[in-house]
């Protein structure tokens, strides 16, 4: 398959199974509910070492958010359930409840509920106050420049992780003006998050090394610097690869999110020096979800 | 299918204890056997056709016309489906209620959400004393749902109060609150003496200066977050509590009764 001059690997995405969360963050004005979601989402690119990947979803609206003020939704991807809980409330309470002018509220209804600010609240040192509205319980807690109001809990879903594509072109400038055109059109949809530095990777792994203690290394086969020393995967044209990786609330999220991405890449076309799109896979061993690439751009 | 209405044929010098006509007591049952149903009045018992006509057959939306004041326990334990009662309602109107809804479009007497558990209770005229109370030596009143009452309430509203939302138009007598352990009373109108005596918990949210004691003490003036929350949540009430205009986020606030644990508050808008 090609399309306009790039072409589309016959090879497929493999992802696997993992539990999400999305939470919405409101303050003052959006500056600050966006400085509040980034360090929420911070460190945590990958659960190879950061223990969840996290990114922010969307900016809303004050109509779209509880308290009618401006806000960030954020999404939190773990391996478990245990671990994102943890992940949640450690990130919460540290980015979060320190931020200022911030609230806190649940961004899944539904699923099995997991604490948001349930347990921030022992930060009140018995000053908190809950409150029961509808259905929800929040919690009041008097801090210094106010209070830091939170939802108890949020909604914990079954997700999928580790989408992905890769963008082979001909030079670094022209394979990052892909991928900064690829993310701008995917972070349009919603329920997906592309947990990477500005959505893209430029260390793409294979599993294992010549390492004992590494479980996962460099990907040899697509590093343009070793076209003559390794069993490549490139042809002589391509200079750099980067790889854009999606994680979101279902399988067909994250095949809309691939399509927009690599429409928007191939818009650019081989005239801008875009040569190839492939993807990464395990041979199909490691994850249940497969992204075939030729399937997903017919 | 019609509403299971209840006709009073005239009024009873005793009071009409109607505990056994709610909805899931009723389900399944006809309309003769609901006639045969015996309820206490004064010293005696009667059959229900005895002291009302009744029509209709749906038993998951019953009304109750020509009620007065005598009619105690209208939607004991009501556990779903609706209860309209046309007129005044007697003693312990919604007591234990567990969910649906009960309107009243005339008063209600004393005890009215007397440890309710969950649903609306609306009543559109006035209301006696201890709404939202705790039977006489119970340690916990109202614990979930919500009250609204479109007149004016007694004293003691939310005596013992754990929980839930009492939403006032008119104005409370005194001991506003008093003894509440959490939850939320409003109050449009003005409240009387000894407002959140002896609360423990709570949130007494209130569109006018109250006269306070000298156990709660000013915190100054804030916005909260969570009030607009609370505000739009009252937004599907049939009530000025909908108005967008009744609407504020800045108050007052007034922690106490530093006399108790000192956490409940009195918020006042500004």
């Amino acid at each position: 398959m090609i399309i306009n001059g790039v072409t589309i690997d016959k090879t497929f995405a493999e992802a696997f199974p993992m539990k999400a969360t999305r939470a919405i963050i409101t303050a003052q004005n959006e500056k600050w509910a966006m400085i509040s979601a980034q360090a929420m989402t911070g460190f945590a690119t990958s659960v190879i070492a950061c223990g969840c990947e996290a990114g922010i979803e969307r900016v809303l609206s004050p109509a779209e958010t509880p308290d009618g003020r401006p806000g960030v939704a954020i999404m939190i991807y773990a391996m478990g359930g245990k671990g994102l809980a943890k992940q949640l409330e450690t990130r919460a309470g540290q980015c979060v409840l320190t931020s200022p002018t911030s609230a806190l509220f649940a961004g899944i209804e539904g699923g099995k509920p997991i604490p948001l600010g349930k347990n921030l609240r022992y930060f009140g040192d018995g000053f908190q106050i809950a409150k029961k509205i509808g259905s929800k319980r929040y919690w009041r807690v008097p801090v210094m420049d106010g209070e830091f109001l939170t939802e108890a809990t949020t909604g914990m879903v079954d997700a999928v992780g580790g989408g992905n594509f890769l963008v082979l072109a001909e030079s670094q400038p022209q394979a990052l003006a892909a991928c900064e055109a690829a993310i701008e059109e995917m972070r349009k949809i919603p329920n997906v998050i592309m947990p990477f530095p500005g959505g893209v990777v430029r260390s793409g792994s294979k599993v294992g090394s010549k390492y004992a203690s590494l479980g996962a290394s460099t990907n040899d086969a697509f590093c343009p610097t070793l076209k003559g020393v390794t069993k490549t995967d490139l042809s002589p044209e391509i200079e750099s690869v980067m790889e854009i990786v999606i994680d979101g609330l279902s399988k067909e999220d994250i095949d809309k999110a691939m399509r927009v991405g690599i429409q928007a890449v191939c818009d650019l076309g081989a005239a801008k020096g875009i040569k190839r799109i492939s993807a990464g896979n395990y041979g199909g061993k490691l994850g249940p979800f497969h992204f075939h690439l030729q399937e997903i751009m017919a | 299918m019609s509403a299971l209405t209840f006709t009073l044929k005239q009024p009873t010098d005793q009071r009409i204890d109607m505990s056994p006509l709610v909805c899931q007591k009723l389900q399944g049952m006809d309309v003769d056997a609901i006639a045969a149903i015996e309820l206490q009045n004064g010293k005696s018992r009667r059959r229900v056709d005895e002291l009302f006509y009744i029509t209709g057959m749906n038993t998951q939306e019953i009304i109750i016309a020509y009620s007065n004041n005598k009619l105690d326990f209208i939607g004991k334990e009501l556990d779903g489906g609706s209860i309209s009662v046309q007129g005044d309602a007697g003693a312990y109107l919604g007591m234990q209620m567990k969910s649906g809804t009960i309107n009243v479009s005339g008063d209600a007497g004393i005890y009215t959400a007397c440890e309710m558990k969950n649903g609306l209770l609306q009543i559109d005229g006035d209301v006696g004393d201890f709404l939202g109370g705790a039977l006489p030596g119970n340690k916990q009143g109202m614990k979930g749902g919500t009250v609204l009452v479109k007149g004016n309430v007694g004293q003691r509203a939310g005596d013992h109060m754990r929980r839930g939302q009492i939403l006032i138009e008119g104005n409370a007598g005194d001991y506003c609150g008093s003894r509440m352990l959490a939850g939320t009373i409003a109050v449009m109108g003005n409240t009387g003496r000894y407002l959140g005596y002896a609360m423990r918990r709570g949130t007494l949210l209130l569109w006018n200066q109250p006269q306070l004691s000298a156990t709660f003490n000013d915190c100054g003036s804030h916005t909260l977050a969570f009030l607009p929350i609370l505000f739009a949540s009252f937004k599907s009430f049939n009530s000025r509590f909908a108005d967008s205009s009744a609407a504020f986020n800045r108050v007052q606030r007034y922690g106490g009764d530093m006399a108790e644990t000192g956490r409940g508050e009195v918020l006042v808008r500004i």
